[in-house]
């Protein structure tokens, strides 16, 4: 049979007789543009930001849109840090909390809860088990209220963020936040597997009624550090 | 799934149905409404909508125009990035590869996130054939497979359900699934998300293989982007270890700069949101992060003789938004099952006819089930002309003849001759005023659409003559 052949390693030059699905596929899409017009290129006259470049602003604007996509919204400074993560971690009610390999020692030296660390043998069914995860994140967009998060060392894999039910991401102001889309997409790397979370897991599609929280994290809290 | 959209019939017939639903009709209504308002305020929000709309249709007619190249490069990113890439000409052959890698991994069962192109080509009920159980992981789309319904609307797919049959189809079915329904389920979403939750979990945590589709592909990275809400997408593409992922030739897009239009665009026009709750970007396989192979399924069934049609060829544009469905009028009261076809609304009108060829009743039909009113063209993001698509594929309908074509063209062919020369048009515009008692209050011949509805009144005098004389 022809076709549907997997493509591993070096991509393989079109073979002469018989013609896979892709030499197939490739050679109609050739017939079908042959005559077509020349499509001009692209140009781009949307603009890079829609918001004034003022980092306090932007901050604002960012903790004001992740609000209003229902992620509960903090605000500290480096010292304030650890004393905040433990409290935010008691009122949950967490009795074990997530770590990734690389989150600075000092975040979480104020918490009571067990700390969990995330190995690569971890199962998804051991994640299930632990209460709450704490990790910092790539960036933040203020525009449109989302944290992306590319598996840094202080975020960890992509699973750990969404297997437990409680996500607490540190942002650090003003460094890792830009003001828009095109910011950010400057910024990140395509390489790496990224993740981005604007509020808690919701789903509309029953009668458009929306529900927090169906299969990621029900509770996500941003906390935003400044100086 | 076992709704099947084979042997459906023609549009007209299939819409009658619906329109006599009264429950439908509220719901889609209130839906449609209650999406397309938030749309228009997401939209108004940013001052350069036009601008991103307009390098949006740039970056895929662009892309369409050198698709061969954008391909071959795509496939050498992914492979550069550690997957593995399939090509498949048709739905059969996208199925079979499909069920041929799961089956290589030993397992008989996969988790699947919403795609379109997979509903498309059946594949959930190809893996059924041979053994293998696919779970759909979408709220809408789990109610849709346990009800054993198909879906109606490209973003909320079971928006004709009502939350009381959705606790039933819930009690009913889930057992037989998998984990049951908590007892004492009750209507309220809230309890009902609940519910899914937990029956979907235990899917999640033993899934060894996943299937998604794409909403992106970006060739210079290898990228793949998936939009998602609930997690369940998240789930799909990060924890089993084998990820298949199937997606329509069209998808792919040149940069990874390109991605920022869309990231902008599809959002607010499909959710209404800045930003939807979850975006996936993966690039081939990660060490020690998420599934280990990686499958790439490059699916053409159809996408190639749309493409070859200079006027159908910009529906390839389309990145599955569904803001056209919540304005389009004929969509409001027929609903999504009408259009017999997993794409419905008014891109299903253009799509459906073009992927599989007008030779069917229901494709045949389909670009009149429009009123081709423009509300789709105006809030399309990538700015597709829906109507001008709609008139080319009636005139390719009507060439192929049959009485009431032939008529169709005839008639067609009338008004763009009057059109095209505006006495012809005046005389004819003051001749209908000044017999407007006559005119019957339904048009003869016109079928079910003027079954629903009458004609409106002719004002005393044509606008031509209104302006010519006081309205100046």
């Amino acid at each position: 049979m022809e076709g549907g052949e997997a493509v591993t390693g070096p991509v393989r030059s079109a073979r002469g007789t018989g013609g896979s699905s892709r030499d197939r596929i490739l050679a109609r899409v050739r017939t079908a543009v042959a005559d077509a017009r020349e499509a001009p290129e692209v140009t781009r006259a949307y603009l890079t930001t829609h918001t004034p470049d003022a980092p306090a602003a932007v901050l604002d604007l960012l903790h004001e849109n992740l609000a209003e996509y229902r992620a509960l919204v903090h605000r500290t400074d480096a010292d304030g840090l650890p004393a905040l993560l433990a409290r935010l971690v008691a009122d949950h009610g967490s009795s074990t909390v997530l770590v990734p390999p690389g989150l600075p020692l000092e975040w979480l030296g104020e918490a009571g809860p067990v700390r969990v660390q995330d190995r690569s043998a971890s199962t998804a069914a051991e994640l299930d088990t632990v209460d709450s995860v704490v990790t910092g994140c790539a960036l933040a967009i203020a525009e449109t209220g989302t944290i992306v998060l590319d598996g840094g060392p202080d975020q960890g894999r992509r699973r750990i963020t969404l297997v437990p039910d409680h996500h607490i991401c540190v942002v650090r102001a003003p460094d890792q936040v830009v003001a828009s889309v095109p910011q950010a997409m400057a910024r990140l790397d395509p390489t790496r597997p990224l993740t981005w979370i604007s509020g808690p897991s919701a789903t509309s599609d029953i009668e458009l009624d929306r529900v927090e929280g169906v299969h990621g994290p029900r509770k996500l809290e941003v906390v935003l550090v400044t100086g | 799934m076992s709704g099947t959209f084979v042997g459906m019939p023609a549009f007209p017939e299939a819409a009658r149905e619906a329109v006599g639903n009264r429950t439908l009709r509220a719901n889609l209504r209130h839906a449609t409404h209650t999406i397309r308002d938030k749309r228009a305020k997401a939209v108004a929000e940013l001052a350069d909508w036009q601008q991103l709309r307009e390098a949006g249709k740039q970056i895929k007619n662009h892309t369409l125009r050198h698709l061969d190249r954008y391909l071959v490069q795509l496939e050498e990113s992914v492979v550069r990035a550690g997957g593995t890439v399939h090509w498949a000409a048709d739905a059969d052959e996208a199925n079979r590869i499909v069920a041929d890698l799961v089956k290589a991994t030993g397992e008989r069962e996969v988790v699947k996130v919403k795609s379109m192109a997979t509903q498309e080509i059946g594949l959930n009920e190809a893996l059924a054939a041979e053994g293998i159980s696919a779970y759909e992981t979408d709220l809408a789309e789990l109610i849709v497979q346990l009800g054993h319904d198909r879906p109606s609307h490209i973003l909320v797919p079971a928006i004709h359900r009502n939350r009381g049959e959705i606790r039933d189809i819930f009690r009913e079915e889930m057992g037989s699934w998998g984990r049951p329904a908590p007892d004492g389920l009750t209507d309220s979403p809230a309890e009902l998300a609940e519910a899914a939750r937990l029956h979907l979990r235990e899917k999640f945590l033993r899934a060894k293989v996943g299937v998604s589709g794409a909403n992106f592909m970006v060739a210079e990275t290898g990228t793949l982007v998936v939009f998602e809400s609930e997690g369940n997408g998240r789930m799909c593409l990060t924890l089993p270890e084998t990820l298949i992922s199937v997606v329509g030739i069209e998808k792919v897009i040149p940069t990874w700069q390109d991605l920022e239009v869309f990231l902008q665009t599809l959002p607010r026009s499909s959710t209404a949101e800045r930003m939807n709750p979850y975006t996936s970007m993966w690039t081939g396989t990660t060490d020690g992060d998420g599934p280990s192979v990686f499958h790439l399924v490059l699916l053409d069934n159809g996408r190639t003789d749309t493409l070859a049609d200079e006027v159908g060829r910009q529906a390839l544009r389309c990145i599955r938004c569904s803001a056209c469905l919540n304005v389009c009028p004929v969509y409001e009261r027929a609903g999504g099952h009408a259009y017999g076809s997993v794409y419905p609304g008014p891109i299903g009108a253009i799509l459906s006819p073009q992927l599989r060829g007008t030779q069917r009743e229901i494709d045949a039909s389909l670009p009149y089930a429009s009123s081709l009113c423009g509300a789709c063209y105006e809030v399309c993001p990538v700015a597709i002309d829906i109507p001008e698509v709609l008139v080319h594929l009636r005139e390719r309908v009507a060439d192929r003849g049959g009485k009431g074509h032939r008529l169709e063209k005839a008639a067609m062919k009338a008004a763009s001759w009057a059109m095209d020369r505006p006495a012809v048009l005046a005389a004819a515009e003051r001749a209908a005023t000044r017999t407007r008692r006559l005119h019957p209050k339904k048009l003869p011949g016109a079928g079910a659409w003027t079954d629903s509805r009458e004609l409106p009144e002719l004002p005393e005098k044509s606008f031509r003559d209104w302006w010519k004389g006081e309205g100046r």
